[in-house]
């Protein structure tokens, strides 16, 4: 079956009861996207998929047929994305597991909300946790990103 | 997960043409059920046929009298449908409060009502809003499609294409969360029609949802705190039964108040 991933058109086989985050880990081995309850509730292994996030641990590959998916290695381009320099500026992370997904989340909720209020960025990470508990830097490393994307705009 | 083949299709003609030519076979919609039931064992089919990609079951769209729903539509698209918003707000802002924002753009609505797990919202409001379940073969009517404990009057193989919700003239969906799931504790859903007549649907409380006649009556009147005497409420490690009830009541007076002071 055929995925883009990070931009590159892929030809992949996959078997019918693989999961979305077993060949991006495994296959493609872009092993940022990480998988931590397996149960579709702590949001490590989101990534965007035809634009919107998604939890890559509760999809088959099968059903991402044909899709472009992108993950915590397709944002940086020359220099980091500008939420990965503002999660690593306001110290958005403790452990770092939780981080890539909780970066995926926040990219798409940027481009739902590019102002968002504390309460949507809560509500728009409500799918993420954070066991180290960071989320006071974690909502400050979003308020930046939003006002770094807004800058790099005008 | 056990092995099995995964089958997609646009068409529901054929997706009913693979379920019937194959033994233990599964609709699939989001998945967002079914996928974490199968990793835990406690379902194995031999084939999974994909629905989400079969244009039919995305409408969305209103008549004068209703508002309906293709049974593949996302959590997030009723959530934010501007059709939805005008149409019946309460559902709107229901289908707001599933799950997580990622969850919300994978899980659909017919997947909800076709698993009618007791503590799932979107049956709350079906039975509420005098849904019509259509399906490949006749239309359900909510009254007779919720039938207990993750059970509906669906036959084998039986496929929901939309949801027809009447639009009432108000509504309201108050919900008290279980705080690690996000699955309704409680949830109370109110729809006020013509001629003085009101739905109160309750999910979270009981083995299924249920129509709950004396808030019904009491919305008309004037008590706030209705009487809820069942053999089937739940009682758990999250909330006792006694507790699940007195959340019931409370919640009912949220909804109730919403529609009024919104009048």
């Amino acid at each position: 079956m055929q995925l883009t991933i990070n931009g590159q058109i892929k030809d992949l086989a996959v078997q019918d009861n693989m999961l979305l985050i077993e060949v991006i880990r495994d296959q493609l081995q872009l092993t940022g996207t990480h998988n931590g309850c397996d149960t579709t509730q702590c949001g490590c292994c989101t990534v965007l998929m035809d634009q919107v996030a998604v939890k890559s641990c509760t999809i088959l590959a099968r059903q991402a047929e044909g899709s472009s998916i992108q993950t915590i290695e397709g944002l940086a381009g020359s220099q980091l994305h500008p939420v990965q320099e503002a999660f690593s500026q306001e110290h958005g992370l403790q452990c770092g597991y939780c981080t890539p997904g909780m970066i995926m989340s926040t990219v798409y909720l940027l481009q739902r909300y590019p102002n968002p209020t504390d309460d949507q960025i809560k509500e728009g990470l409500a799918g993420n946790i954070c066991r180290c508990t960071g989320y006071v830097n974690i909502i400050k490393a979003v308020q930046s990103a939003a006002k770094k994307i807004q800058e790099a705009k005008v | 997960m056990n092995t099995f083949q995964f089958h997609s299709t646009k068409n529901i003609q054929l997706a009913k043409d693979i379920f019937s030519a194959n033994e233990n076979a599964k609709f699939l919609s989001g998945g967002m059920t079914l996928l974490p039931s199968m990793k835990h064992g406690l379902i194995q089919p031999n084939h999974l046929i994909d629905l989400s990609k079969i244009p039919e079951l995305q409408v969305l769209e209103e008549s004068n009298e209703f508002l309906i729903i293709g049974a593949a539509t996302k959590h997030d698209t009723v959530a934010t449908h501007p059709l939805v918003e005008s149409a019946i707000p309460s559902l709107a802002y229901l289908a707001s409060q599933i799950g997580d924002p990622q969850v919300r753009m994978r899980g659909t609505i017919g997947g909800s009502l076709a698993n009618n797990d007791p503590a799932a919202d979107y049956p709350a409001a079906a039975l509420a809003l005098k849904a019509q379940i259509v399906t490949d073969r006749r239309v359900i009517a909510a009254d007779e499609f919720f039938t207990g404990f993750y059970s509906t009057a669906l036959e084998e193989g039986e496929v929901i294409s939309q949801i027809k919700l009447s639009k009432p003239i108000k509504s309201a969906y108050v919900k008290f969360k279980q705080a690690a799931s996000g699955y309704a504790l409680a949830g109370v859903f109110i729809a006020l029609y013509a001629n003085q007549e009101v739905r109160v649907a309750v999910t979270g409380v009981a083995s299924g949802v249920f129509r709950w006649e004396e808030a019904e009556q009491a919305f008309l009147g004037s008590q706030s705190k209705p009487d809820l005497q069942r053999d089937d409420v739940i009682s758990d490690l999250h909330a006792p039964s006694a507790y699940r009830i007195n959340i019931a009541q409370v919640l009912f007076k949220k909804a109730a108040q919403q529609i009024k002071n919104n009048s």
